[in-house]
């Protein structure tokens, strides 16, 4: 039964992209890398909803809209957690995990106030880099490192 | 090495520092040359430092190359709300190279992605100057004869300075073994720490100066500046601990030389000056060879 309600709860669009999950404090950072405030196409967002493995769980549903790979890794440095389902005729036709990309552009903040990125009107660079298990970015420019605690979306 | 910009000491390979380094050799023996006499270099310090700014002056002058540029920032175009990326374009048009010094981080970086023509970092904020690097290699090289297998001493601030963070990691490549010498507040960060250990280099730490001293080859003394200590009680309880002077070179190595960044304050006492083993002046000459080495090769002259 829990089992055919986690089926409907990921089918419930026709054809699209659900993001499921996602640990809940981190869905809003997840929403804004995605840029699903700017996005046409219906969306369904819930959140706080339970899950076995992160005790509390956000999810995404895209309709009829399927953003490139490249795209969903963007959001692995917030939510590692995170799986990928592609929805067709509301059959699941593909999913995958994120994978932490190796370098991202924009999206973030340098955390180190003295960057030129916090001055200068430009894109930010950074080197993803992990570290006793948690991420941290190496800033191309300033060449600090910003840790997970204060990752920080522009 | 033509059109390459230099930013972070680690753009270049150590083949590279060599190749600099035996360049420098050859402007120490013949400083004479006038191999910029067609050249235009721009000299943009963004904020004022007279010693490094008359150093790159030096070393351009020798080479008979000429300069456009300014000293600070108030006076240029910065101050009129120019972004600094449109500066850059503009002072790209008027010459074959840009030194700049800039007070935000990763600035010489940004600046090379956007001019067409190579940049030389003169330091960005706390981050990096690797031409000071360069012209401590070079005074390493020439005293010791060799880069490697050296007993490293650094000394003063070891949190904040940005020289003996470049110098660690150009080091690092030439087997040496290092002694840190710093108030606990003032440590080495792990981060370097760690890289250390990953290339299975030693270290050892010292809160104090004491007999260890005497396997040095080199030491390197960096200010410890009161701005550094939250605390000021801790600062005034160390700020002599870390007070060269020369009755304590008794007993070290006849080879060991002495250097510094420049300015010091009281940190070495004059006392040294009349050892032997004090290096931090000529050490500042040498960077003029350094960097007249530095010029021609990015700037294609000599390979
Ligand atoms: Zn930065």
């Amino acid at each position: 039964m829990a089992k055919q309600k986690e089926k409907l709860t990921v089918s419930a669009i026709k054809n699209g992209t659900v993001i499921d999950h996602i640990p809940a404090e981190n869905l809003f950072k997840a929403l804004s890398i995605l840029h699903i405030d700017i996005m046409n196409t219906t969306i369904t967002i819930g959140n706080n909803l339970e899950s076995s493995r992160l005790g509390k769980k956000g999810i995404i549903k895209i309709a009829d809209k399927q953003p490139s790979t490249e795209d969903m890794n963007k959001i692995a440095l917030v939510a590692p957690t995170a799986r990928i389902n592609i929805i067709q005729d509301y059959e699941v036709v593909d999913k995958y995990n994120v994978k932490i990309p190796e370098q991202i552009r924009g999206i973030f903040k340098c955390m180190n106030p003295k960057c030129i990125t916090n001055v200068e009107k430009m894109t930010t660079k950074f080197d993803v880099i992990e570290k006793d298990g948690k991420l941290q970015l190496k800033c191309k420019y300033c060449e600090k490192d910003t840790d997970q605690e204060h990752f920080e979306t522009i | 090495m033509k059109n390459k910009s230099l930013i972070s000491i680690t753009d270049f390979t150590p083949e590279e520092y060599y190749k600099i380094l035996d360049l420098a050799e050859e402007f120490e023996k013949n400083p004479k040359q006038n191999l910029l006499n067609d050249y235009v270099i721009a000299s943009l310090f963004f904020e004022p430092s007279t010693r490094t700014r008359l150093s790159f002056d030096s070393a351009i002058n020798r080479l008979g190359g000429r300069i456009v540029g300014f000293s600070e920032a108030t006076n240029s175009s910065v101050a009129k709300g120019e972004s600094f990326a449109d500066t850059i374009k503009t002072v790209t048009q008027y010459s074959d190279l840009i030194i700049m010094r800039h007070p935000l981080e990763g600035s010489a970086r940004y600046a090379s992605e956007v001019a067409d023509v190579p940049v030389i970092n003169a330091g960005d904020g706390a981050n990096q100057h690797p031409t000071q690097c360069l012209l401590d290699l070079y005074s390493i090289r020439k005293t010791q004869g060799t880069l490697e297998n050296l007993n490293i001493f650094l000394v003063g601030d070891l949190k904040h300075g940005r020289t003996v963070h470049s110098l660690l990691m150009a080091l690092s490549n030439f087997n040496p073994v290092f002694n840190f010498i710093s108030p606990e507040t003032l440590k080495m960060p792990d981060e370097y720490k760690d890289f250390l250990n990953h290339k299975g280099i030693k270290f050892y730490e010292h809160t104090e100066f004491t007999d260890i001293i005497s396997k040095a080859d080199i030491m390197y003394v960096t200010r410890v500046q009161k701005e550094r200590f939250s605390d000021p009680m801790e600062y005034e309880r160390v700020k002599n601990v870390y007070v060269l002077t020369n009755d304590m070179l008794d007993g070290t190595k006849e080879n060991l030389k002495i250097l510094h960044p420049l300015p010091r304050v009281n940190e070495i006492d004059t006392s040294v000056d009349e050892n032997p083993r004090a290096y931090y002046f000529p050490q500042a000459l040498n960077g003029v060879y350094t960097r007249m080495a530095i010029l021609s090769l990015i700037l294609g002259i000599k390979s």
